[in-house]
């Protein structure tokens, strides 16, 4: 049985650890934009039930800040697409 | 929380962040079109015109949801921000899954023109909000010039 399981096609590993490769990468890269935008909203949020009047600013940096956490996103992702050719 | 907070008050300032990008973007476009084709070909032309309509898409979507929340309330903001971020990528990667296998795709120069494209305009766009931390949010009125007049 484990003869048949250590059995493998030439180019098998390989793949396999590509694959495992290209999960890493855009698991990694989306879960960290993730929380990165949880907070950029949450503080973003608090800072205008604190100070109202200062919403429009706040908005600004906050989607500047969603925008740039997001390309982290990009980065992994168009990476994990490049690893699988 | 306090639900009735003045948000539906105030400019839709992501609508003017994204059109003030998306304006730079049209205008550069051809410059990153341009080099695109010198380094990879008219494979690299048409993945860059890909990227920059990706990129483009993505603001606006972004800018179109936030807008439209923050005059809901903040838990509409709230949600909309990260279920909007859900969406795009996944915009994203039904795009790069359908073009990939496409013959007229180079997906290292798409992955390229995407990332740069994105951070090019966010920089470009940074230099003009740095320069004023009251653009465009906080903008003068007429009416608030009127009383300090």
């Amino acid at each position: 049985m484990l003869q048949l399981l250590a059995q493998q096609a030439p180019g098998e590993l390989e793949a396999g650890l590509t694959a495992i490769g290209r999960g890493i990468v855009y698991g990694g890269a989306a879960i960290g934009p993730g929380i990165g935008i949880g907070i950029v909203v949450g503080n973003a949020i608090t800072a205008m039930a604190r100070q109202p009047e200062a919403a429009g600013m706040v908005r600004t940096t906050m989607f500047l800040g969603i925008a740039f956490t997001e390309a982290l996103a990009l980065f992994g992702f168009v990476l994990a697409f490049i690893i699988a050719g | 929380m306090a639900t009735d907070l003045p948000l539906s008050q105030t400019p839709a300032v992501e609508r003017e962040l994204v059109f003030d990008m998306v304006k730079r973007g049209v205008w550069f476009a051809p410059v990153i079109l341009l080099v695109a084709t010198v380094i990879w070909g008219p494979q690299g032309t048409a993945s860059a015109a890909v990227a920059i309509a990706l990129v483009t898409l993505n603001l606006l979507l972004a800018a179109a949801g936030l807008s439209w929340a923050a005059k809901v309330s903040p838990m509409a903001l709230m949600a909309v921000s990260l279920g909007g971020f859900a969406l795009r990528m996944g915009l994203v990667c039904i795009v790069l899954l359908v073009l990939r296998n496409e013959p007229w795709i180079n997906l290292v120069a798409l992955g390229i023109t995407l990332v740069v494209t994105h951070l090019g305009l966010l920089f470009w766009e940074l230099k003009y909000v740095s320069a004023s931390m009251a653009y465009p949010g906080l903008k003068p009125t007429a009416d608030k010039e009127a009383v300090v007049s």
